[in-house]
């Protein structure tokens, strides 16, 4: 029998590994798996390398876990927000590395990451400074770069429902980068608002096959929270 | 003489076509959204993965799961789809978004555009998806001030500013003119009432011709 409901998000956590790649969904807050960044913060594994769309909002969720000192780099496309207080403070102080990534090629190299892609190109940043050092070429008349997938140890996605087969179904603009990091780790834990019955999703709907997912956390409703 | 903020974007607004799928970039261009025609059916795309969104959510009903690219909650339209950011960006590079509407901080006269970036030695560098709009959607208008506010042209022979794309830009909303973006450089298709082209041509810091 296949069961991948961890009854705790610790449980779900406990073997992350210092020096581990993950990626956790959300952009800005929506979508932010904050329960599964509290326990991973609560862990206490270090030398993380973080890819998210943004670099944290207010003091909560992913800034709080860059506020541990435990995240040696960022990989994102919009650092800089009205509350990235935050990043911005260990970013001027040169205590994390960032790589900006058009958000566009984040999304696709995640996804490349998980399709088993080599690399791929796109005409996303040809000719501006995110392109330097990057290999180009001109394929029927138009100038592409070559980007390479990104995949993590570990991906924390939020999502809305789940059975204990994986399958995974979002909410509204909470579904952002979740199902694309879904497919691009070794370990994707998902933390759900409900673990409902398995046959109970409608198999047209499922966003995430359950073969993408190894974990799964009910943590009650989070619906439309900002953090 | 100068247009508003929000004649230029009512200007911009009665350029899109029905049945148009288009992105609104953050800033500005999302006050394009309250000028759409009422009888137009115009489809926007949120790049966070909404086609079919609707205006700014009204005080009491925000939900924060459902929110625009700058992180406002907003509303769906009947006929709405959620989808997720590999497919929105596909959207956007795969040439299936019809027109984009972006701010800038100039536009060279080949078209370029610089948005992203001032180069500022103590900023955060942040670009989000700027760069996939920008050489993705089949056409993308600029709407910006013609010059900045210690009055230079905002429209130039070639971009001070780190580029967020090559020659993608085809026409330009500011609050003087409509300009064109042409192989033969920029044509000034309409300017405001009191200015001559003259005076346009003189504020605007690359060769500028007319209809």
């Amino acid at each position: 029998m296949i069961d991948k409901v961890f009854s705790t998000p610790q449980q779900a956590l406990a073997d992350v590994g210092d020096g581990s790649t993950v990626l956790i969904s959300g952009f800005g807050t929506a979508g932010i798996p904050s329960i599964l960044i509290d326990s991973l913060i609560e862990q206490g594994a270090r030398d993380l390398t973080v890819v998210n769309n943004n670099a944290g909002n207010g003091d909560s969720g992913l800034a709080a876990l860059l506020k541990t000192g435990r995240v040696r780099k960022i990989i994102c496309s919009f650092p800089r927000q009205v509350d990235s207080h935050v990043f911005d403070s260990l970013y001027r102080s040169g205590k994390i590395e960032l790589e900006l990534v058009p958000q566009g090629n984040l999304a696709e190299r995640i996804r490349a990451g998980g399709a088993g892609i080599g690399a791929f190109y796109t005409p996303t940043a040809f000719g501006t400074e995110l392109a330097k050092g990057k290999e180009s070429r001109q394929i029927d008349g138009r100038n592409y770069i070559l980007e390479h997938p990104i995949r993590g140890d570990v991906a924390l996605v939020k999502a809305l429902k789940g059975d204990r087969w994986g399958n995974l179904l979002y909410r509204m603009t909470a579904r952002n980068f979740g199902p694309v990091m879904a497919t691009a780790a070794r370990c994707t834990i998902a933390q759900v608002d409900e673990v409902v019955p398995l046959g109970s999703l409608d198999p047209e709907c499922i966003v995430t096959p359950g073969i993408f997912v190894k974990r799964v956390v009910a943590v009650g409703n989070m619906r439309g929270l900002t953090a | 003489m100068k247009l508003t903020r929000d004649q230029l974007a009512a200007r911009v607004a009665r350029d899109i076509p029905d049945g148009a799928y288009v992105n609104l970039g953050i800033g500005l261009p999302t006050l394009v959204a309250n000028h759409l025609p009422a009888d137009r059916e115009i489809v926007l795309q949120s790049e966070n993965g909404i086609l079919g969104m609707g205006p700014i959510a009204p005080k009491g009903s925000e939900d924060y799961d459902l929110i625009n690219a700058g992180k406002q909650p907003v509303t769906m339209r009947p006929g709405a789809a959620f989808f997720h950011h590999a497919d929105s960006f596909a959207m956007m590079r795969g040439g299936h978004l019809d027109i984009c509407v972006l701010g800038a901080f100039q536009v060279s006269a080949n078209g370029d555009l610089a948005n992203w970036r001032t180069g500022a030695s103590d900023a955060i560098p942040a670009v989000g998806g700027a760069m996939d709009l920008a050489i993705g959607a089949k056409q993308v208008f600029v709407m910006m001030e013609h010059e900045t506010s210690s009055g230079e042209s905002k429209l130039v022979n070639s971009c001070a500013y780190p580029l967020t794309g090559i020659g993608c830009v085809v026409r330009v909303y500011t609050d003087l003119a409509v300009i064109d973006v042409t192989p033969s450089g920029f044509i000034a298709r309409e300017w405001v009432d009191g200015l001559s082209f003259e005076e346009l041509a003189r504020r605007t810091a690359a060769p500028l011709q007319r209809d």
